[in-house]
């Protein structure tokens, strides 16, 4: 019995040893990182997720160059937001054929991507990382919080301005949605995180949903921002740019639109072209005056295996190409992957015109057979994004590998070139306009002698096809112009073949990801795919 | 006051267990000799004196002896495994000396084993689940160096693959197939009741690779979701039981040593050209430029990179009791030497297990401690995938070279940085060290507070602390542009476990019924810390600066209970449930509620059958376990994410770091699979011939899987969250036969298989016919491709890809694949579900034989409809790897067979039969019986592993976790020699 009283003891005594008051030990939290309420607490971390909607052009995660990516599913050098945009708007055409074989490439070059395409997906949900990202900022900068919050008058003011600017790059990518996918996904700052699906929205509500964004914001804008960051000339900019392509949006022309909108950012945007055209592609063109919007990236602090880092090292390669000095380039090697078509070379037949970069050593420039899609050495190469600043010096990541030069989303040649094509259809004043083309043509032949006599909205395209060569604008242009798909207009493995073939006109739109057909019942996949 | 004392000597004695109870005089003595059935003397038979844990074990010769210091009525049990318990009542006299000699019966289907279940031991016979037990006896033998070697091909519905052959590599074990798409397809491994933390420890191979397999008495496996529904919300992949040897209480010091020492060779290199057919080769086919790359010599890479590995293995052992306090230590020192040069394992351990029995037998106290301390040099793997295409044709070492004498590719700029590098340079340029030291112990008091109640708690902690250095010299071309490197790591895991349950077992006779009982309640704490270091060169200098530290942290509380119900001694009842809250999901999602329910019924003990002499048991049961290893602690937390230094972004003259919220899913919560199985085991010809068949069926339920989600409603495009479901369905059988057993002479063999079937039934919200599913198995070759797909109706990680056009004398036709919806593009559309890594079938058979003192054995292993992507001849059998310009390389020899020119990387021709059959080991021992006048025991054994594969497969090595094969450590062939000697 006693020896029962003492287990008796013992065990009770264990027992309440062992049943503690842990229940509270389920509840755990990070010992390092921020919840949202931390991060929004403190208004001096808005400029941090403000200026991750701004790296979200740049940069493919929050590890640079690889490792930590904001979107899954695909490799994030290959889906780097400026990359696969290029890509899309530029493998897709005459300007650029690329010779590697890894899967959606091909296709891409072809015009036979299908709605599994890896480019296709990663363009997607690049758009739609940017846009929850920009309402989630928009919510937590609402005035209703920040006065909750407590925040200084001053502090207010100053989120409210970052408040426009998200509101900017949200309507920026909503733009490249609409444009390269047409009817796609709606969300906005109204919608709660996580809760149902997006309802879809038809392309052209999405053209009146960003032309009142920008509209809205056009006054709130600086004129003067710190470099890198949006002035009220990039609003007007991406204004002129949806109405010069509004009959494909909308079913209706806004030429005269676009011309005012040109005329507000020539005349009193404050840019003004840069001297030298090769500067606009160097490892310092953030000096330039021209670049009215760019995605900047830094060697040693703006890493990716996209952006202009792609764009030096992808373009240049192959035999002779190895043995150039680095100290060209700027980088080690080439990529040896993109080239550029016979018949978008037949654009440029001057070599006195310095906007002629192709690179043609060691090249054979006719494709004779299917096969030579894959190789690099056949194909007009062109040796225009460069890692050198314009002094010569070679960019700061010492290794080679990341390049300094920044992106020009939005320049000023481009401005001058929409309105020229305004007036050439009617919609402007064809002397400015044609005034407008013959500054660029002097500046890339050094003088006059070159200058255009008149312009058309033809002449006007293939100037843009010199001036803005491999700059993301091609695919647009030729849908503008009803040339990229359809037989009119045939180039190198459009449709297949070497010799090109005709395609089908659903091919002016791109596929909603079936991935994500499967995700949103509301979703309708466009016709074709 | 004599209470007052009692007590305070007690709770000492509870505190220092060392202390004894007891003191031992010598009023008379118990001694006999024992034998089996065949009149062999049985050493090594546990002889004790009931509910003490005194007592002692029989000699090599059979003899045992036992002492009494007081005379009196005793009760004595003789327990030896294979044979069926006995016990004695005998009354001594002071002073008397009574000789006992006996005989044990057999016990061929260890029916009367106690067989440890979690939580309590239920002996096999009232088993009702599917569980298999493996016991010392049926272990592999030779050079295992990690646990879960000792089982391999040895149980039905389990499959063990080594991840490779380098020293303590570990491996990977599916039980009855993978239940997960993205959370842990591992199953619980409890050590000594202490569930270990699956998670690797850096700075070491595998989490149990730490463990001496010399400690281990006995693994159990719990198949299936009846008998691993007690462990609830971790046990939806199996549970493995490791049970340590203890000591017991033996005045007699007992002395076993026993050494292991091998030799490994590399049997198989990867198939490369040779430098003279590389020549010709470039000189056919190759431009100017390329051939003038070319060198003179003919180095086999391959070959330069391994030599003869040499593992030594000693252990000893001193076991017995000071007084009555039983002991078991054992010291280990283990040193691996791989076969690729200077891979090396070193492993110093000491265990140590106490488990004194204290108020007659009313308080059972167990303590285990087992310490490890490994150095591992970790030979830089990445050489072995270089040596396959560096060009043969140069040499390995160049006088002029400023890269420590090696040879690299240079250009005008230097160091040519795409070209690869000498793989001797990263071999031995590159120092990767680590140690790592653990503690894994317990602590465990079972006291019976009254008759057949017993309360039991059990502390356990798992310990570890490692860290690291990769040291690279300046001039090593690997990293000459940063100026080499000078990194460490650390980390630190702290595991604790709680426990207190309480086990109420009776015999109801009047209603001829036994009711086990037990309820419990569980704590267990995962804490992990990783500090930040910067990354430097070799001089010191910052490369990247160190990032956020690591630390996390997850806690899973849980109460749970089980009741055994035995009518009549033949129909059989288990029902358990078990509530497990978690730290890693939001207050409303925490609990998870995991029930199951088994019954057997003993059909050979009816009366029917009683004639029969056959043993036979039907089992059926239903469970429901979960998974919530999904790799990190706060899923359903918001969390916004800092960016390094690399990721910033620049405003006017500023760089600013981003913060990104994380994308997420605030509802996860765990995986839910519910099992059925129903299953016989057998046991006929006097049970010379005895096994099990099973049928199973596991359904997932809430996947955790990382899926697309609606695009623009979170943070990224896809997120871990609950959907679709996954089903396994599966038979699997064992028979072993016992073909001869005469005095001199025995013959043993068994044989297992599992078909199972693996199949995706859900995994989306919405149908699409022209969705293929998730993409996965990423692949080397160009950037980002994947060569597998997640996708409803197949099953998981199955191959997605083009079918290749073959022409008429069976040779591929490049880039021509079957326009499989007819619109004649090849495009992402034609790619098509093809077969899976995971066989259809998979089975083991093993043999052993006796004759004298002679022993022999083998074991052979096979799995079946497995194939593999053979990465390493898609990237490196093709003209395309042959660069244009500026350094060369070497191809497969897949090239000659293909005769691609360019990448056809996801063409089903890469896809191959990897069916193989291993074996795994074959050894011959010899027992010499007693040495050194009767003092000692010594036996050798000569045994090699990995004697041979059979396999279609035209890779290194048909078994590859995952499927997709590329460069791995070559599993080597071990010949080793073994001694034992017992003093």
């Amino acid at each position: 019995m006693k020896n029962k009283l003492i287990f008796s003891a013992m065990l009770l005594a264990l027992v309440s040893i062992t049943t503690p008051s842990c229940f509270n030990d389920l509840d755990l939290e990070p010992a390092y990182g921020l919840n949202s309420i931390a991060v929004y607490e403190n208004p001096d971390n808005y400029i941090h997720v403000l200026a991750k909607i701004y790296a979200g052009l740049a940069i493919s995660g929050n590890q640079g160059p690889a490792g930590n990516p904001d979107i899954l599913g695909i490799d994030e050098g290959f889906s780097q937001y400026v990359r696969v945009l290029w890509n899309l708007q530029e493998i897709s055409t005459d300007a650029i054929k690329c010779a590697w074989n890894d899967p959606g490439i091909p296709e891409l070059n072809k015009m036979q991507w299908s709605s599994t395409n890896s480019f296709v997906n990663a363009m997607y949900y690049r758009i739609y990382f940017q846009i929850p990202l920009s309402n989630e900022f928009l919510r937590e900068a609402s005035d209703d919080k920040m006065t909750e919050r407590g925040f200084s008058e001053a502090d207010k003011a100053l989120i409210r301005g970052y408040s426009s600017e998200v509101r900017f790059l949200r309507a920026l990518s909503y733009y490249h949605a609409m444009d390269l996918f047409g009817n796609v996904p709606f969300v906005t700052e109204e919608n709660e995180l996580g809760a149902n699906a997006p309802q879809r929205i038809l392309r052209a509500d999405l053209f009146n949903y960003v032309e009142s964004e920008l509209k809205a914001i056009e006054s709130e804008i600086p004129s003067v921002n710190e470099y890198g960051r949006t002035t009220k000339a990039a609003v007007q900019t991406l204004l002129a740019r949806i109405y010069l392509n509004a009959e494909v949006y909308t079913g209706t022309a806004r030429y005269a639109d676009c011309a005012t909108y040109c005329s507000k950012v020539i005349n009193d945007g404050g840019y003004s072209l840069e001297p030298v055209y090769d500067h606009l592609f160097m490892a310092d063109n953030h000096n330039s005056n021209e670049i009215i919007f760019p995605v900047t990236f830094d060697g040693m602090f703006t890493q990716t295996f996209g952006g202009t880092t792609f764009l030096t090292h992808s373009t240049i390669g192959g035999e002779a190409m190895s043995a150039i000095d680095s100290s060209y380039f700027g980088v080690q090697f080439g990529w040896a992957g993109n080239r550029s078509t016979p018949q978008y070379a037949a654009n440029f037949p001057d070599t006195d015109d310095s906007r002629n970069m192709f690179f043609l050593d060691g090249q054979t420039l006719e494709f004779t057979e299917d096969a030579q899609l894959g190789q690099f050495v056949v194909g007009w190469p062109v040796a225009k994004w460069r890692n050198i600043t314009s002094t010569g010096a070679v960019g700061s990541d010492a290794t080679g590998n990341y390049v300094d030069t920044d992106f020009p989303m939005f320049r000023l040649a481009d401005v001058y070139l929409m309105y020229a094509e305004c007036a050439a259809r009617g919609a402007g004043d064809v002397g400015l306009g044609l005034g407008y083309v013959n500054v660029l043509r002097e500046r890339a032949y050094g003088d006059a002698s070159n200058n255009a006599a008149s312009i058309t909205p033809e002449s006007v395209l293939a100037e843009r096809a010199r001036e803005l060569q491999l700059e993301g604008y091609r695919r647009t242009d030729l849908i503008r112009f009803g040339l990229f798909t359809g037989g009119e207009y045939l180039w190198a493995f459009k449709g297949g073949s070497f010799a090109g073939a005709s395609v089908p006109e659903y091919l002016n739109l791109y596929p909603i990801p079936s991935s994500d057909v499967v995700a949103n019942p509301n979703l309708i996949q466009n016709p074709g795919y | 006051m004599k209470n007052v004392y009692l007590l305070v000597r007690n709770a000492i004695v509870l505190v220092c267990m060392a202390m004894p109870a007891f003191v031992w005089g010598q009023a008379a003595t118990l001694s006999g000799i024992i034998t089996d059935p065949l009149g062999q003397t049985l050493p090594g038979v546990t002889v004790l004196l009931d509910g003490t844990g005194q007592g002692t074990i029989s000699d090599i010769d059979g003899s045992y002896t036992l002492a009494f210091d007081n005379a009196g009525t005793y009760t004595i049990s003789y327990t030896y495994i294979g044979f069926i318990k006995m016990t004695q009542t005998i009354t001594l006299t002071s002073g008397q000396n009574m000789k006992k000699d006996l005989q044990l019966e057999e016990d061929a289907l260890l029916l009367e084993t106690a067989v440890v279940v979690g939580y309590g031991t239920v002996k096999s016979k009232d088993l009702t689940g599917a569980i298999t037990n493996i016991g010392v006896k049926d272990f592999q033998t030779g050079a295992v160096t990690t646990p879960e070697q000792l089982i391999v091909g040895k149980v039905s519905g389990v499959q063990i693959t080594s991840n490779s052959g380098m020293p303590g590599s570990g491996s990977r074990i599916r039980i009855r197939g993978g239940t997960s798409l993205n959370a842990s397809n591992d199953p619980l491994i409890v050590i000594d009741g202490v569930p270990i933390d699956n998670n690797g420890i850096s700075g070491s191979g595998n989490a149990l690779s730490l463990i001496n397999p010399d400690d281990i008495e006995n693994i159990t496996i719990l198949k299936d979701a009846s008998a691993a529904a007690i462990y609830g919300s971790r046990a939806a992949n199996g549970v493995i039981i490791v049970t340590t040897k203890k000591g017991f209480a033996d005045k007699k010091l007992h002395i076993n040593f026993s050494t292991t020492n091998s030799f490994a060779t590399v049997t198989k290199m990867v198939d490369v050209l040779t430098a003279d057919e590389l020549r010709e080769v470039i000189n056919a086919n190759g431009t100017a430029t390329q051939q003038a790359l070319l060198g003179d010599e003919n180095t086999d890479w391959q070959s330069e990179l391994f030599r003869l590995g040499i593992v030594t293995d000693n252990d000893i052992t001193f076991s017995g009791g000071i007084k009555n306090l039983p002991y078991r230590l054992n010291l280990e020192y283990m040193q691996e030497q791989g076969v690729l040069d200077r891979s090396q394992l070193n492993r110093m351990g000491a265990s140590l297990s106490l488990n004194p029995t204290y108020f007659n037998g009313k308080l059972k106290t167990e303590g285990n401690g087992k310490i490890y301390h490994t150095d591992n040099f970790f030979a830089d793997q990445g050489s072995i995938g270089t040596a396959i295409t560096f060009d043969p044709t140069q040499q390995i070492y160049d006088a002029a070279s400023i890269y420590g004498g090696y040879y690299e590719w240079q250009n005008a700029g230097g160091l040519f940085s795409l070209a690869p590098k000498n793989p001797l340079g990263l071999l031995n340029q590159r120092d990767d060290e680590s140690n790592v030291n653990r503690f894994i112990g317990n602590l465990k008091f079972d006291l019976e507070l009254f008759k057949d109640f017993h309360g039991v708690i059990n502390g356990g902690v798992d310990i570890s602390r490692s860290n690291g250095t990769i040291v690279v010299p300046e001039e090593a071309a690997s990293s000459y542009a940063n100026g080499g490197v000078n990194n460490q790591y650390e980390q630190s895991k702290n595991n604790k476990l709680l426990e207190t349950y309480f086990n109420y077992k009776k015999d109801l006779n009047k209603i001829k019924s036994r009711i086990d009982f037990t309820a419990g309640y569980s704590y267990q704490n995962w804490f992990r810390q990783e500090p930040a270091f910067a990354s430097l060169n070799f001089a010191g200098d910052t490369i990247t600066p160190a990032g956020i530290p690591g630390e996390t942290e997850n806690t899973l509380i849980s109460f749970y209970g089980r009741v055994n119900y035995n009518l009549n001694q033949k129909y059989l009842l288990t029902a358990t449930l078990r509530e497990d809250g978690s730290s890693r999901f939001s207050p409303e999602n925490r609990w998870g509620l995991f029930p199951s329910l088994a019954v057997a019924w003993l059909v050979s003990d009816e009366k029917f059958m009683s004639k029969s002499k056959m043993y036979l048991k039907f089992r059926a049961g239903y469970g429901v376990t979960g998974q919530q290893e999904i790799f990190n602690d706060y899923p359903y937390i918001a969390n916004y994410d800092s960016s390094t230094s690399t990721a910033q972004y620049q405003f006017g003259d500023v760089f600013y770091y981003l913060l990104r919220p994380d994308g997420y899913d605030p509802n996860i919560k765990w995986e839910e699979t519910t099992s059925y199985n129903v299953g016989i085991d057998f046991g006929f010809a006097g049970d010379k011939i005895s096994g099990s068949l099973d049928f199973y069926k596991k359904t997932t339920d809430d996947l955790l899987a990382t899926i697309p989600i609606p695009a623009g409603t979170n943070f990224t495009n896809q997120i871990l969250t609950n959907v679709g479901s996954m089903e396994n369905t599966g038979v699997e059988a064992n028979i072993n036969v016992i073909a001869i057993n005469k005095k001199d002479m025995g013959l043993e063999f068994g044989i297992n298989g599992t078909i199972n079937k693996n199949e995706i039934t859900n995994l989306t919200k919405v149908e699409d016919p022209n969705s293929p599913g998730i993409l996965v198995g990423g692949i080397a070759g160009g950037i980002g491709n994947t060569i597998q797909v997640q996708s409803v109706g197949y099953a998981s990680n199955t191959f997605y890809a083009y079918e290749q056009v073959y022409d008429e004398s069976g040779n591929p036709i490049e880039g021509e694949y079957v326009d499989q919806n007819n619109d004649s593009i090849i495009n992402a559309d034609d790619l098509i579900f093809g077969e899976n890594p995971t066989p259809d079938f998979y089975a083991g058979f093993y043999a052993s034989f006796r004759y004298k003192k002679w022993t022999a054995g083998f074991s052979l292993r096979g799995e079946f409809g497995n194939h593999i992507y053979n990465n390493i001849a898609s990237t490196r059998g093709v003209y395309q790897n042959i660069p244009p310009a500026s350094y060369m390389q070497n191809l497969t020899s897949d090239y000659l067979e293909s005769n691609f020119q360019t990448y056809q990387i996801l063409s089903d021709y890469y896809i191959e039969s990897a069916s193989f059959v291993r074996m795994d080991n074959i050894s011959v021992g010899y027992d010499f019986g007693s040495v050194f006048k009767g003092n000692a025991a010594l036996s050798v054994s000569a045994i090699v592993q990995n004697v041979f594969v059979i396999s279609p497969y035209s890779g290194l090595d048909p078994e590859i976790a995952g499927g997709i094969d590329n460069s791995i450590y070559p599993r080597p062939r071990i010949f080793s020699i073994s001694a034992n000697l017992k003093l």
